[in-house]
């Protein structure tokens, strides 16, 4: 159950990814609306990092191609914005929560360039929005879990952009920065923006998104979420079966060949 | 002491060049180590340090010449060629990026020693000295390579000055630098031949065996000091050259000696210094911390026992003597009395003639933590499926690290319980009820 829609925010047209010679995404296809709350949902290891991070150009794409905005990546880089999964970075780092924060003004502002007072507003901004302001001096090492996890999402605030891809966000998060972050998606969707949010807990899936997306090394299904979270497609996703599909990887991985040329 | 004045003194010229030179390459490897440490590439400053030699022993055999930018130019392409490789290794191949730098830094290394073996064994005269890039020879220094670290290190700070927020973010997060656009590649490699240059000077001091010392203990000293980036370069170039400055002037007194051990050594007692006592991080700080924790137990603990006993004996309002208190909770009598000594101190406690009693505030934080105790224990039962005769021992730990806003949230959670599993009372204080 693929849906595709007209004029979407994201085209993604015969995606494949592989490490290693091993393809972990074959043939992605779908088109996602705009305004629309995302999630990606599927089993471990099924690539739902792995498309989010091939769609923002940080993993080189064995075929297909991925469009934002109807353009490509390049031109619309400053239009996207992007919340790493928490463990993916080391808290340990001499930095400010503020520091993090500027961050996200990095990109917007430009190579070299120097920050500005305006740049230090917006980032006071999105530290206010996920209400971690109060902690803007501490060191980031100092905070907990949660708290990481709202530092990284006010960078990406900070980015002021139209597009959010959502790593993980929930995962191993407090009860006050779930209920942040759930707020905070509901802001920006009120604002018309798309936001893309990886995510494995079935049973709230339903509850926050409106459109689905059913990964695992395949897409299983892409659509509002009352058509795709149904018994049929959820088993089809996390089915335990090792597929044809993966078996074919793991042969063209030991064998060293690429299966796009 | 005459040669330290007249080494501090720098009125000898020759001095003046030694002192000049470690100091400035002394900055660029403290700079630099910042972000290879940051950058969890210690190891790598490592190879490349090794990977120098054959470079400069081959500049020096296809020259015949020990010209400082002829051997200069060598050290950079080897050691540039080892970064190359280790990337290329660990992508190309089933090696995983520890071994492949240990397979790059042992063959260089060895290709250098064989290189500098033949070398000496020629008979060229000009050869002499070269065996000082193996542990470092400040002394060596002559003018002109002054001219040489001068402008390395002018490199290395109009780079990280102008790239400053750059570098910053690449160091912390590459994903997300490059997701913003930023050229990723670029400012690596940039990051990458700054280290090369800065190695391939380094030697002159502390060699190649002893340069990733250099490079990292100034970085990892300095973060012991500083939550800041900005900080942390400042203090560790500051203390890079210290220690460059001191294995100079050992070097001035002994003229038989290599410098690079000693640089190490000083710099190894910063390092230890700043691992000890360093606010916060140190090592001293740190035990005052659990010392501090443990005092904090032994008197939560001491008045839990008063609650227990007043509870048995129908009021709180009651003193009892250090026997009924060890009959209560066992503890070694010397921490007791210490205990008890603190919380009288504090006033928690009254010293009377019939023994301690609790006084207000200290019947506020009794009743705390018992409070803390049995919802912890409900909690457990309650919510993990834990077995009630289970519980006990666990919340014995947990009631000293229960914060007060983890306390409203499990009051919440719980809907203010009444009793725990054991069916004893959770006590309230009159301040909570409000």
């Amino acid at each position: 159950m693929i849906q595709h829609v007209d004029n979407p925010i994201i085209e993604v047209h015969d995606l494949t990814v592989s490490y290693d010679k091993k393809p972990v995404l074959w043939n992605v296809d779908f088109t996602i609306p705009g305004g629309a709350l995302v999630g990606i949902i599927g089993p471990n290891g099924a690539g739902k990092s792995t498309l989010i991070k091939a769609i923002m150009g940080l993993l080189p794409l064995s075929s297909g191609y991925a469009h934002l905005f109807g353009e490509k990546l390049d031109n619309v880089r400053k239009r996207i914005s992007y919340v790493p999964q928490r463990e993916s970075v080391d808290w340990d780092f001499p930095a400010s929560v503020m520091d993090i924060a500027l961050m996200g003004r990095y990109g917007q502002r430009g190579l070299f360039k120097r920050i500005t007072a305006e740049d230090r507003s917006i980032a006071r901004q999105a530290l206010e929005q996920v209400h971690m302001l109060e902690f803007a001096n501490r060191q980031i090492g100092q905070l907990s879990g949660g708290q990481q996890q709202r530092v990284f999402l006010a960078r990406a605030l900070a980015q002021q952009a139209d597009l959010y891809f959502m790593d993980e966000p929930f995962a191993g998060v407090d009860a006050a920065t779930e209920g942040a972050i759930i707020e905070l998606l509901k802001e920006l969707k009120a604002q018309g923006k798309t936001i893309l949010v990886v995510h494995h807990d079935l049973q709230s899936a339903a509850e926050y998104f409106d459109w689905i997306l059913l990964l695992n090394t395949r897409l299983v299904a892409s659509g509002p979420t009352a058509e795709t979270l149904t018994p049929t497609l959820l088993q089809e996703t996390y089915g335990g079966k090792l597929s044809l599909l993966a078996q074919v990887g793991e042969i063209a991985s030991s064998k060293g060949v690429n299966i796009r040329e | 002491m005459d040669a330290l004045t007249h080494f501090l003194s720098l009125s000898d010229a020759n001095v003046r060049y030694v002192v000049i030179g470690c100091v400035l390459l002394g900055i660029s490897s403290g700079l630099m180590g910042v972000y290879t440490l940051l950058r969890k590439r210690a190891l790598l400053g490592d190879a490349i340090a090794h990977a120098v030699l054959p470079g400069i022993c081959l500049a020096f055999m296809l020259s015949g010449v020990r010209n400082t930018w002829v051997l200069f130019a060598g050290a950079i392409i080897t050691g540039s060629l080892s970064v190359y490789l280790v990337d290329l290794i660990s992508r190309r191949s089933r090696l995983k990026p520890d071994a492949a730098i240990a397979l790059v830094l042992s063959v260089f290394f060895g290709a250098g020693v064989l290189l500098l073996t033949m070398i000496q064994s020629s008979g060229n005269a000009a050869q002499s000295g070269l065996d000082k890039f193996l542990f470092g020879k400040a002394a060596a220094m002559l003018p002109e390579d002054l001219w040489l670290f001068g402008a390395v290190l002018l490199g290395v700070m109009v780079v990280l000055f102008f790239g400053y927020k750059e570098f910053k973010l690449l160091a912390f997060d590459k994903g997300y630098a490059q997701s913003q656009g930023l050229p990723v590649k670029a400012l690596e490699m940039a990051l990458s031949t700054l280290t090369v240059l800065t190695v391939a000077t380094g030697i002159q001091a502390v060699g190649v065996v002893l340069m990733s010392a250099l490079l990292i203990a100034p970085a990892a000293a300095s973060r012991y000091w500083t939550h800041r980036l900005s900080g942390m370069l400042i203090l560790s170039a500051v203390m890079a050259s210290i220690g460059a400055y001191i294995g100079a002037f050992i070097s001035y007194t002994k003229p038989g000696m290599p410098t690079g051990p000693w640089i190490v050594v000083v710099l190894s007692v910063l390092t230890g210094i700043s691992m000890l006592v360093a606010p916060n991080q140190g090592l001293l700080a740190r035990y005052w911390q659990r010392r501090k924790h443990r005092d904090k137990i032994l008197q939560e603990n001491i008045l839990k026992a008063f609650y227990h006993l007043g509870e048995r004996n129908g009021s709180q309002a009651l003193a009892f003597d250090i026997k009924l208190l060890k009959q209560q909770r066992e503890m070694p009598e010397i921490r007791l009395k210490s205990g008890l000594r603190s919380l009288v101190k504090e006033g928690s406690l009254l010293d009377t003639q019939f023994g301690y009693q609790l006084t207000r505030t200290g019947l506020e934080a009794a009743t705390r933590v018992v409070r803390l105790h049995r919802m912890w224990e409900l909690y457990l039962s309650r919510h993990l499926n834990i077995a009630p005769d289970h519980v006990h021992e666990d919340a014995e730990g947990i009631e000293h690290l229960i914060t007060p806003e983890l306390e409203r949230e499990l009051e919440l959670l719980l809907d203010r319980p009444g009793s725990d599993p054991h069916d004893s009372q959770i006590p309230y204080t009159k301040k909570d009820r409000n």
